[in-house]
């Protein structure tokens, strides 16, 4: 072959108008291997695959019909408005991000030209800035072309408070300029080692400065695009109904070769779990459903001789027993689990390892999450290089209760242990929802053998979760002694996940219990690595402060990691779907096909 | 006559009043925050909830958030969805037409089991017919609609593939092949909902004719040789039918209402469906609407059950 073709061969491959397979597959043809294709690929200046994921449609369109059920459908189409994954799953059909994250929580170029990087140029050394390049050539559904302005006009309308838009953390704390018409700089207060937050996943979408640039601020909720959406997507928008239907045809102008593989795409809400399971795995009436929260029994049952499976995705969302620091039986000022009062059983260290020792979290995840459950002894569980490997756990009550009767809990009676005259007695709250109660009794039952009586309470999960300053029921304001529920972890970095619980943050009355560290938990140790980890520019020693912090968690038993558990979908047995526990299920949606 | 119904709407308007301020006030007492589910989120700071609340009024004393209400239904404004950011009354609009086709269709379903079922086994109570359709009656409203409809779905979905279970409200075909599909996914809900109506409606209608058929003036008709079928429809029916015009008349409310369950089960997107997820979600204003337009309906359908008594029996007379 002659050099210069091959030369120009690679300089399609490098601006994306030849896929690599395509290259692979010409380079096979006159005798080359696929490993040595990707090498010349490498040597010619082209990265290599960031994404695992592999598609194998070689045109555009054809797929036919891709019906998607979504048992909450979305109810507006603005990703800044989005107030569940539902609307942000909605929207990302339409609109896109920079970047997205993919399967390993590793960064998937979209509308990026490129991944920023120290050696591209892209992150600058301190850390306090970081240039993105827009891919040339995207225009938007209406055929303006995508430019650097409306990004930064993105990010203005998002960081106005008056817009009131849910992204506002991601875009208030930043600024972001327009290096030239196809790049962008985004400049941070303080060094800022997890960069990649604004313009990526689900808050990053860019919306179209010439559709909202009318209605930024108050007059925000007038936009007739709020329901009508105009993005650079693979999908053109059609129709929405919100709670029911959104509706969109294959966009031919998409900027990414051979995608979409579907014509049109169709995203139904309502209804219930189960029955969203039975219409893919076993009637075959949709192709896919998100958030299978429903028994594994009943999923394996289904899945006996079905036209679907179940597909899962790794992510670090953690569902976790959280243990009261303060008193929430005292009050002080008008304020139960003050952080004027200690808890009068829990705050002895050896009685809060012994509880950990009562959970039995094999059982759990054999009888209640069975396939989309993990056991872990950490509370933070990904991605790979911030899980510690210095933590174990077990489940022993003998052992356990050996440790009570150290710490001078003696067995009486009435087969309860008591100390000075006081019974052990605990309260354990979660949110009505069926696996939780299942685990609350387990949970009781080993606590029973070992001689503490737990009362346990369920409340409404509209009730539970709620910011209510007047509801005493609320996780926040935590009047119980233990509570469980589950922390999502929305992005694959730790650092918004493990700062809730600085001692800055804890929640009170004077905060009106909006501080996000609600076990009240102190540890000066704590607070040092948090603020060193966020400043910490070196990604192996930030790593490591991250799990320092999950390793004074586990030392402290702040948590009892109940399960780790995984995304839970059903998919048709012959869809290929992009997923990512780092993602939302629709974030890689141009990358999904159907095998032939 | 006129003067009659003016009179009943001028009535209505206080206890339309006092049912709104019962809403209103029932919903803002209620526990749950519309932004809840940012709550548990931990990329939103709670000054994005905070900011929201102040944005859409809800930090305001609640007399003043009711007059506001108020006002601002009285100018042909419904409402704002929190939720979808978009108004309420497009919002209701655009789920009328499911909840009107199917629940409709159940409700005529409905009628034309229970009237001539009713109505022949009254003429011969205790007989064969009367045993059977009595036992069909107590099984059929015995058996929630959530059961019946899970039923229908395992067998006419699941286990013999004929039918679909999940209603769409775009059907990707044009002239007959619309007509047909509508009617496919129409089936099982409608039935379900139907057959459920048609038995307590059956027992009714029974009862009712039963009452009437034992009256001198029908034997007396019966005396003047008029034949069984000019007696039952003509004597009996029309003054049978009192009591279940007023049975029919409340009925027609939950044709707009939407029937909760059923809608959720079949996944039709309709209006018990919206009021169902908004009460989830804590969207107040979509579902102080509904239950709103709701109670004007009830009292409109009464006022109209009303008037149709002085037409079906001219001995009531309206003053």
């Amino acid at each position: 072959m002659l050099d210069k073709e091959l030369r120009s061969m690679i300089g399609q491959v490098k601006d994306g108008r030849m896929d690599r397979r395509a290259f692979i597959q010409r380079m096979a043809a006159v005798g080359l291997t696929a490993p040595l294709a990707n090498q010349i690929l490498a040597l010619g200046g082209v990265a290599m695959a960031q994404s695992p994921a592999v598609y194998k449609p070689t045109k555009r369109g054809g797929g036919g019909p891709l019906k998607l059920l979504w048992w909450q459908g979305p109810t507006l189409l603005n990703p800044h408005f989005a107030t569940g994954t539902k609307d942000q799953d909605g929207s990302r059909l339409f609109y896109e991000p920079l970047a997205s994250w993919d399967a390993d929580g590793n960064l998937n170029p979209i509308l990026a030209a490129e991944i920023p990087s120290v050696a591209n140029g892209g992150l600058a050394a301190d850390a306090k800035s970081v240039v993105w390049k827009i891919k040339p050539g995207v225009k938007w559904h209406d055929g303006k072309p995508l430019t650097a302005d409306d990004f930064v006009f993105t990010w203005q309308y998002s960081s106005d408070p008056a817009t009131a838009a849910v992204s506002i953390s991601t875009y208030g704390e930043i600024t972001v300029e327009k290096v030239s018409d196809l790049s962008i700089r985004i400049l941070f207060k303080t060094p800022t080692p997890f960069w990649a937050n604004a313009f990526v996943g689900a808050y990053g979408c860019v919306l179209p400065k010439h559709l909202f640039a009318d209605y930024k601020g108050s007059k925000s909720r007038e936009a007739p695009n709020n329901l009508a959406p105009v993005g650079t997507g693979p999908y053109k928008f059609v129709e929405f109904k919100p709670g029911d239907v959104v509706r969109g045809e294959l966009n031919p102008d998409y900027h990414m070769p051979n995608r979409p593989h579907f014509d049109t795409i169709e995203m139904k809400g309502g209804g219930d779990a189960v029955s969203a399971a039975r219409a893919v795995i076993q009637t075959g009436e949709f192709d896919f459903a998100w958030n299978m929260q429903v028994e594994d029994d009943v999923l394996l049952r289904l899945e006996k001789g079905g036209k679907g499976k179940t597909v899962y995705a790794t992510g670090g969302d953690i569902e976790f027993i959280a243990i009261n620091f303060t008193d929430p039986n005292t009050e002080i000022d008008g304020e139960r689990s003050s952080m004027k009062t200690k808890h009068p059983i829990l705050s002895d260290p050896n009685v809060r390892k012994a509880l950990a020792l009562l959970v039995d979290r094999e059982s759990v995840k054999k009888a209640i999450y069975g396939r989309a459950g993990r056991t872990t002894a950490n509370y933070l569980n990904g991605p790979e290089k911030f899980v510690s490997k210095n933590t174990s756990w077990e489940f022993n009550v003998e052992k356990a209760s050996k440790m009570l009767d150290d710490a001078g809990w003696k067995v009486g009676a009435d087969g309860i242990r008591e100390k000075d005259g006081k019974k052990f007695k605990l309260l354990y709250q979660t949110s009505t929802n069926g696996p939780r109660q299942k685990t609350q009794a387990i949970v009781k039952q080993a606590c029973q053998k070992a001689g503490i009586d737990v009362e346990l309470k369920s409340v409404v999960a509209s009730v539970f979760f709620s910011s209510d300053v007047a509801n005493p029921d609320t996780y926040p304001k935590f009047y119980a002694d233990i509570e469980e529920f589950q922390i999502p972890m929305t992005q694959p970095d730790p650092a918004l996940h493990m700062r809730r619980y600085i001692s800055a943050n804890v929640a009170t009355k004077e905060n009106k219990w909006q501080g996000q560290n609600f076990p009240r938990y102190v540890n000066k140790d704590y607070d040092a690595a948090i603020a060193a980890a966020e400043t910490e520019t070196d990604p192996v020693k930030r790593a490591a402060l991250y799990i320092k912090c999950n390793d004074l968690l586990w030392q402290d038993t702040v948590f009892i990691p109940v399960m780790h558990r995984l995304k839970v979908e059903a998919a048709a047995n012959n869809l290929r779907p992009a997923l990512s526990g780092w993602a939302n299920e629709t974030d890689n949606i141009q990358d999904w096909y159907r095998e032939a | 006559m006129s003067q009659y119904v003016l009179r009943r709407l001028l009535i209505a308007v206080p206890s339309l009043l006092a049912i709104s301020l019962v809403l209103f006030v029932v919903l803002a007492l209620a526990p749950g925050d519309p932004f809840s589910e940012l709550a548990t989120n931990p990329n939103v700071p709670p000054e994005v909830q905070a900011a929201l609340r102040a944005k859409f009024g809800l930090d305001d004393p609640i007399h003043l958030r009711y007059l506001h209400w108020l006002n601002a239904m009285l100018h042909g404004d419904w409402g704002f969805s929190f939720v979808s950011r978009m108004n309420v009354d497009t919002l209701i609009l655009q789920r009328l037409p499911a909840t009107l086709y199917v629940i409709g269709s159940a409700q005529i379903l409905a009628l034309l089991i229970a009237i001539p079922v009713g109505v022949y086994a009254a003429t011969k109570p205790y007989s064969l017919f009367d045993q059977i359709a009595n036992t069909l009656a107590f099984v059929g409203f015995s058996l929630p609609t959530f059961f019946t409809g899970i039923l229908f779905i395992l067998i006419f979905s699941v286990t013999l593939d004929w039918l679909p279970f999940v209603y769409t409200t775009d059907i990707k075909a044009t002239g007959i092949r619309w007509a047909l599909e509508m009617i496919r996914q129409a089936i099982m809900p409608v039935a379900v909902l139907g057959l459920f109506q048609a038995a307590s409606m059956t027992r009714f209608v029974r009862s009712a004719m039963l009452d009437v058929i034992r009256l001198d003036y029908v034997t007396t008709a019966r005396a003047k040789g008029l034949g069984q079928a000019t007696v039952i429809v003509k004597h009996v029916m029309r003054n049978a039918m009192i009591p279940v015009v007023t049975l029919i008349a409340l009925q027609m409310p939950a044709v707009f209402g939407g029937a909760i369950v059923t809608e959720q089960i079949f996944r039709i997107p309709g209006i018990g469906s919206l009021l169902i997820s908004s009460i989830l979600s804590n969207d107040t204003p979509v579902v102080m609407a509904v239950t709103f337009v709701f109670a004007c309906l009830v009292v409109l359908f009464n006022l109209i059950a009303d008037v149709l008594y002085g037409w079906l029996d001219p001995r009531i007379s309206l003053r």
